[in-house]
């Protein structure tokens, strides 16, 4: 591969399958028969109100929450569920959440190198000169040897993304990463978001920024209920979504303008 | 183990059980009201008995209770005052007590916000009328879990009364070991005894600490 | 009765009262050898029972539901039943069916060390479910197994949560220690009680100077425990709301 920042050839190869997917918490039944395909190189949003369903929906493309039925395949090969398997998988599919998750008590440098040096037992040196360039990308070399408490909320988040893609991840799930953000600090990171979509690096977003959602995905699934109601290219939703809830739901995230 | 050893001791444990439970109510009760206004009094900051409250609290948190009975039983009859076994039980556990339950309590009066004391403040409310209406009330039910611990603690610390001859649980199996060398029957005894008395106690404590996490208390 | 109090609170202040006897020959050292044994029977048992705490508590957090509840009646035993009672039970118990002699301080080793191994499973469980779940998430998000879980994730970030609440537990140990006279070892306390009886005759007030004494030394080895505790305490709420 000529570009390093080239996250691979945008081929047909679907990288990740999800189908017919259930989840319930007791007797709620909060994802009801999901299923999608994300071909390598896509970007996937997920929007939807607030209890559709799509925080809980990533979460279990990650393991981090149980599936009571359907079965979630990457690269082709369907996944057992086990603990064994996803800690495996998680190796090669990076997440990133809504609350700030750098260790507290590590260093940006310390929080970076944890992954790829304990878990993967990659050689320090190397990893470190990815870090060093993945640092310089997004300007923040000079925290290097910060600790989480002395960065802003925008900075923490870009180094959290930084710390995934050390990990060489072939898919980068992002859970309302700019959710608890001041408003001058989110564009920071959803532009680190947009060079990596630039990049052909396959994700699958979680947002409330429209304007994002809409630059970004090249599909979006409309969830609510837990039901997808909707998937369309990103640029169809936005210009005419099928679905009265569907447009209902961005009307009312359309920013505040003056009323005749 | 041999029933008959059981059932021919079993009077003299019921009234040990009995006694064990009296000094232990009385204890836990002079201990509470005692380790409240201490409590208030460090709280409020009140000068001078605040800090003899504070050093009262130190000394007695950090030496066991033990050495504070021997103290109070062999070495104050040598300054001329006198008391009996069990009311320098009394007075040890009760003082112990409060010294424990003042920083229940004053546990419980730090989880109070700030911003309701400001406001009571705000409201002009006079120191009395903050303690009534605001301290209280909020403070004593946060304070709650703390409290219902600290009792347990003090029930077993009763096991203590022994050494100064208390005729309580401990010191009844001690003797009777002592007499008849049946140490078997006699610690099962001892150890059901306690258990009837704690075990309750300690699921009303574990019934109040979920409770109070779920903050279903006070608001 | 108060006038008497007076009169001989006044007696026992003078010169030649008891005292003095705290300061006559090797009553001192032998005072404060007595005291050793205590803090050195103390340390043992926090030396076994700590990191057998620490195993035990990290245990609690597994999922394994027979593993919790076996753990949990382990701590609730000791928990409930009072340490004078279970240093009996040993104190009975050990010996015979060890088949040989054993001493007191050994004994009190292993039920002190087994007693603070429950209570530091419980310090150590508390510790490490208070970290947020979304730190662990992170570190799953790594791919990192339990252990290093544990280790690079839940660990660091209860830490200072658990130094205070334990060196909390080594000074009520220490305290506890005073127990060790009902099983003939010569503590602290045994000793004073020899000193008081060899000096029945010349000062009939010892035990108040003697016991006053002992009651100090206790504090004088606790207290600094308590406040070093209650400092680390306050450092580690700051940092967590900071």
């Amino acid at each position: 591969m000529a570009d390093p920042n080239n996250f691979g050839p945008n081929d047909d190869e679907i990288l990740l399958s999800v189908q017919h997917l259930k989840k319930s918490y007791g007797n709620h039944e909060v994802l009801k028969d999901i299923s999608f395909d994300v071909p390598r190189g896509k970007v996937f949003v997920l929007l939807g109100p607030s209890g559709s369903g799509k925080s809980t929906l990533i979460r279990c493309l990650n393991g981090l929450e149980t599936i009571q039925g359907g079965t979630i395949a990457f690269k082709g090969k369907p996944i057992d569920g086990t603990e064994k398997t996803w800690r495996r998988l998680r190796t090669e599919i990076g997440m990133v959440f809504q609350s700030y998750d750098l260790f507290p008590n590590l260093t940006v440098a310390q929080n970076i190198l944890l992954g790829p040096t304990k878990v993967q037992k990659r050689p320090k040196d190397e990893v470190e000169r990815q870090m060093d360039k993945l640092l310089a990308d997004v300007q923040l070399s000079e925290y290097k040897n910060a600790y989480p408490r002395e960065l802003s909320g925008g900075q923490k988040q870009r180094i959290a993304i930084v710390r995934a893609l050390t990990m060489n991840p072939e898919l980068m799930l992002f859970d309302e990463v700019t959710a608890s953000l001041d408003p001058e600090m989110v564009r920071e990171v959803l532009e680190l978001m947009l060079g990596l979509a630039e990049h052909h690096m396959t994700m699958i977003v979680v947002t409330h920024e429209m304007e994002f959602a809409r630059r970004v995905a090249d599909t979006v699934l409309f969830l609510e209920n837990g039901v997808i109601l909707e998937r369309q290219s990103g640029h169809d939703f936005f210009t005419h979504p099928e679905t009265d809830r569907a447009k209902a739901f961005l009307d009312s995230m359309a920013p505040i303008s003056d009323e005749e | 183990m041999s029933w008959q050893v059981i059932q021919q001791a079993l009077p003299l444990f019921r009234k040990a059980f009995v006694l064990t439970l009296e000094l232990s109510a009385i204890g836990v009760v002079l201990a509470t009201i005692l380790g409240l206004v201490i409590a208030l009094v460090r709280e409020y900051k009140v000068p001078v008995f605040s800090q003899i409250c504070a050093t009262f609290e130190e000394l007695l948190r950090n030496t066991p209770l033990l050495i504070q009975l021997f103290f109070l039983y062999y070495g104050f009859p040598s300054i001329g005052i006198k008391l009996s076994a069990q009311a320098c039980a009394i007075i040890g556990i009760s003082l112990l007590g409060a010294a424990y339950m003042s920083g229940a309590f004053r546990g419980g009066f730090s989880g109070i916000p700030t911003i309701q004391v400001e406001s009571a403040k705000a409201l002009g409310l006079s120191p009395l009328q903050m303690i009534r209406h605001v301290t209280l009330p909020q403070g004593l039910t946060r304070s709650v879990p703390a409290v219902a611990a600290n009792a347990i603690f003090l029930v077993k610390e009763t096991s203590v009364f022994t050494v100064i001859a208390v005729p309580e649980l401990t010191n009844t199996a001690r003797d009777l070991i002592g007499m008849y060398y049946r140490t078997d029957e006699y610690l099962l005894m001892l150890v059901v005894a306690y258990a009837i008395i704690l075990i309750p106690l300690s699921v009303v404590l574990t019934l109040l600490e979920r409770r109070v996490r779920r903050g279903t208390f006070g608001d | 009765m108060v006038l008497s109090a007076i009169d001989s609170a006044t007696t026992v202040l003078a010169a030649d009262s008891g005292w003095t006897i705290l300061f006559t020959g090797d009553n001192l050292t032998r005072l404060l050898g007595g005291l050793w044994t205590s803090v050195s029977v103390a340390g043992l048992a926090l030396v076994f029972g700590i990191p057998l705490g620490v195993v035990l508590g990290a245990l609690r957090i597994m999922h394994n539901p027979v593993l919790r509840a076996v753990l949990r009646l382990y701590l609730e035993f000791f928990r409930i039943i009072p340490t004078l009672v279970i240093l009996f039970l040993f104190y009975y118990i050990l010996p015979r069916e060890m088949g040989v002699q054993v001493d007191g301080e050994t004994i009190a080793v292993v039920a002190f060390g087994l007693w603070v191994a429950a209570e530091i499973s419980d310090v150590v469980r508390g510790a490490l479910i208070s970290v947020p779940e979304h730190q662990v998430d992170a570190g799953k998000a790594l791919g990192m197994n339990g252990l290093q879980l544990l280790w690079y994730v839940r660990l660091p970030q209860s830490i200072n949560l658990m130094v205070p609440a334990t060196i909390n537990l080594a000074a009520r140990v220490i305290m506890t220690t005073s127990l060790l006279l009902l099983i003939s070892v010569i503590d602290v306390i045994t000793v004073g009680q020899q000193i008081m009886e060899a000096n029945r005759m010349a000062h009939p007030d010892s035990a108040f100077w003697v016991y006053g004494f002992v009651f100090l030394l206790y504090f004088i080895v606790c207290w600094p425990l308590a406040m070093i505790a209650r400092a680390l305490e306050k450092r580690a709420k700051e940092r967590n709301n900071g």
